[in-house]
């Protein structure tokens, strides 16, 4: 490369000015930008005390939290009886039905216990006197007496002596807390725990292959009715899951969306028309129509969904309500604007052979905007479906109020999993059928 | 219409069938329009009689009441509705907290306080600026790989895509009440649950763009060697930029919407504050709440559209709510 003389330099900068001499903002604005937002960011961690909320924060519970979705955990409490006898104490959420043979809690003839955790390797042998901890084959007796239990020296970091008693991590197989009464095992499983039938079903402990082989099965589970029958209703009585419950919920949420916005398309067509400058010379009733929009669309949702929520009680009508108002709204801007947007052509052609207003409009104008119209509505009725869910858990019932309240118990996260599968799945469907409807409607390059 | 009998207009038998033709096709249509609404309609009437069978209150049983509610739901006097808004000493206070303004006011120094209401909605917009910036950050930075013109490799593309689709459709409430559950009430939730939905609606604004850029900057930049990062950079950045920021303009304007409504399940701010004033039958702050709000929206979106207009013209208003 050569470099290029003055005099070369000196005609090029005069030559194209605008080239080497731009403004200070368009040469430093990109910095500036930057410096201000980053400063921004920086108000803002101390204004809503990021730092302190987040070192205050129970990091140790998120982990448990974030395991709770796609795994579970059993919790037995092992008690330590009079008479040298171990048993097993379960609390109400108990995943097993009373008396079942648990594979991995053998109780033994002598009133001793043995709860395995990762093969043979790492288990608890339990007797009242004494708990066998067992870490990568290696045991380490821990001591139960009246003052609480009490680890040896030399024990590996997965043992702990808290105070008086001992806890045992094994990692996500689980951990025990041993003490001088009890022993409370929390055992971890991979998946959800009687996803299909609670303890109390007939059914329990059949999986999804040996359900499809009931239901083809002539052998009635339950005398006098048949099993597909029964399938289904245990299913949706499932008392941990509470499918029927949560499917309800989804219907709910799903009508709101849909009501919602079906009835502010049919009441926005009208209106727009009124709204429209072309359509209706009307200059005063035109802004008043458009201000009467852009107002209804301007009160928050969760306005409206609290107001209504006060009137109607909790369901789906404040919902309802609710989209229908701001959508009313949103929607009859929307219209407005593509009806101002018509081409004149037609409606001059239907005006010159002496139709009525009505017909002019209906064959002029309502042929252009329709498939616009179907499609707007389409798009909303789309992302109302999840809004929907939001608005749901303000008060309006439907399957947000339900989530909001599995993690109120701050236990259930595998259902809270199981409710935004079902959200996700049912907001894809509602996606792909609204834009296999839009691009049959406007063609593919529209939407 | 007039009857088509055989002859009677006095066409040409040819012309004659192509009129019968025509009339039949129009009948079919006007017959398939006519079940498509019928079957709207009734699913719009067995809905909405699911919808109030579902309901606590039934719809008509409860509209004297919803009146009610409207007529009794009112301030002492209209100046109350300021005093609430301004934290002024109420002449009605009676040692109750309804009446009782002057008490959250947020001092800055010994004298001058911000009303607690207008703190609220500071911190309420303020979410939502945070979570537009973080989100719309993000977006931008992922938005490249998911744009079938710059990037050949199909598997990344479609990650990418995926990825954005279901951080769009994730309910926000979970995001936020996970994070609740672990750091306790407060906006860090409401913002982190904002910005994951932004970039998944962002990001699919954004590559769209992308895809639409012309590609001859591009080439002129592949011609002379340039690196995929300064090609990015120098032909694609600067033709996009105008749409990107007036798509997170109008990302703004529902932000704001969407963290009032988190505010009210968990999040702080002036959605909570909402729920709780209109739970407790506090007539007056519920009232100042509502226009405060209205004009905060009003406002935002007059901004945001003004300045939309300047950077991308009236391209930018088509599909005001498609994003969501």
């Amino acid at each position: 490369m050569s470099a290029i003389s003055a005099a070369e330099r000196n005609r090029l900068e005069q030559k194209f000015p605008e080239v080497f001499k731009t403004s200070f903002l368009k040469r430093h604005g990109l910095i500036i930008g930057l410096a201000a937002t980053a400063l921004y960011l920086v108000f803002c961690w101390f204004f809503f005390n990021v730092g302190p909320a987040l070192s205050n924060g129970k990091w140790d519970r998120a982990s448990i939290y974030v395991q709770d979705w796609y795994s579970w955990r059993a919790q037995p409490r092992l008690r330590f009886g009079e008479d040298g006898l171990v048993s097993a104490q379960w609390s109400s959420r108990g995943q097993y039905p009373a008396n079942a043979e648990i594979d991995w809690l053998t109780p033994h003839a002598d009133g001793s216990m043995t709860a395995v955790f990762d093969g043979e390797a790492n288990r608890l042998d339990i007797t009242t006197a004494q708990v066998d901890v067992w870490v990568d084959g290696t045991a380490y007796p821990v001591t139960i007496t009246e003052d609480g239990a009490f680890a040896p020296d030399n024990v590996p970091d997965s043992i702990v002596q808290d105070r008086n008693k001992v806890w045992v991590h094994y990692g996500f197989e689980g951990q025990a807390e041993i003490r001088g009464n009890q022993v409370a095992v929390q055992r971890r499983f991979f998946g959800w725990a009687n996803f299909l039938y609670d303890p109390r079903s007939p059914l329990w402990g059949n999986d999804l292959f040996s359900t499809i082989g009931l239901a083809f099965s002539p052998d009635q589970v339950v005398e006098g009715k048949p099993n597909v029958q029964l399938i289904w209703e245990q299913w949706l009585g499932n008392q941990a899951w509470q499918h029927g419950d949560i499917l309800t919920k989804l219907f709910q949420t799903l009508v709101m969306a849909f009501v919602g916005t079906l009835l502010a398309t049919l009441f926005a067509f009208p209106l727009a028309f009124f709204a429209a400058r072309n359509i209706v010379q009307n200059r005063p009733a035109n802004w008043f129509m458009k201000r009467f929009f852009d107002f209804i669309r301007s009160v928050d949702m969760l306005i409206w969904a609290l107001f209504f929520t006060r009137g109607f009680g909790p369901g789906p009508i404040p919902g309802i309500a609710a989209i229908f108002l701001t959508d009313t709204g949103a929607l009859g801007k929307v219209y407005a604007e593509a009806l101002e947007n018509v081409d004149d052509k037609q409606r001059e052609g239907m005006k010159s052979v002496g139709a009525s207003p009505v017909s002019v409009n209906r064959y002029g104008v309502v042929p252009q905007v329709l498939p616009v119209f179907v499609s707007q509505s389409l798009y909303f009725w789309e992302s109302n479906t999840r809004s929907a869910t939001v608005i749901g858990a303000v008060g309006a019932g439907g399957i947000g109020l339900k989530l909001l309240e599995t993690m109120g118990t701050n236990s259930d996260w595998d259902k809270v999993a199981y409710m935004v599968l079902l959200i996700l799945f049912v907001v894809f469907l509602f996606d792909n059928i609204s834009t296999a409807i839009r691009q049959r409607l406007i063609g593919p390059a529209a939407h | 219409m007039a009857d088509a009998t055989q002859g009677s207009h006095g066409l040409s038998p040819a012309t004659e069938t192509l009129l019968r033709h025509y009339r039949s096709q129009v009948m079919t249509r006007r017959v398939y329009s006519l079940i498509a609404v019928a079957g709207v309609l009734i699913a719009l009437f067995l809905a909405m009689n699911y919808a109030n069978a579902a309901n606590s209150g039934k719809f008509f049983e409860r509209l004297p009441f919803m009146f009610d509610f409207i007529k009794n739901f009112l301030p002492r006097d209209p100046f109350e509705i300021f005093r609430a808004m301004f934290d002024l000493e109420s002449p009605y206070f009676d040692g109750s907290a309804k009446y009782n303004y002057t008490a959250s006011r947020v001092y800055l120094t010994d004298t001058f306080y911000i009303p607690h209401l207008i703190y609220q909605l500071i911190v309420t917009v303020n979410i939502a600026i945070v979570s537009t910036i973080i989100g719309g950050s993000l977006a931008f930075a992922l938005c490249f790989f998911a744009a079938t013109n710059l990037v050949g490799a199909g598997a990344v593309r479609w990650f990418m895509r995926r990825t954005m689709e279901v951080l769009r459709a994730f309910p926000e409430i979970v995001i936020a009440g996970m994070l609740t559950a672990i750091l306790s009430i407060g906006p860090i939730a409401a913002i982190v649950a904002i910005s994951l939905h932004t970039v998944g609606a962002l990001g699919k604004l954004f590559f769209e763009v992308v895809e639409n850029a012309d590609m001859k900057p591009d080439e002129g930049l592949k011609s002379v060697g340039a690196s995929w990062l300064e090609r990015v950079r120098f032909a694609i950045v600067p033709q996009v930029m105008p749409n990107f920021v007036s798509y997170g303009l109008l990302r703004m304007e529902i932000n704001v919407r969407a963290s009032t409504i988190i505010g009210a399940v968990g999040g702080g701010g002036i959605g909570e504050v909402f729920r709780l004033s209109i739970g407790r039958d506090y007539a007056a702050q519920t009232y100042a709440i509502i226009i405060m709000l209205l004009v905060t929206i009003i406002v935002i979106d007059q901004f945001s559209g003004w300045l939309r207009r300047r950077l991308v013209g009236n391209q930018g208003f088509n599909y005001a709510k498609g994003s969501v």
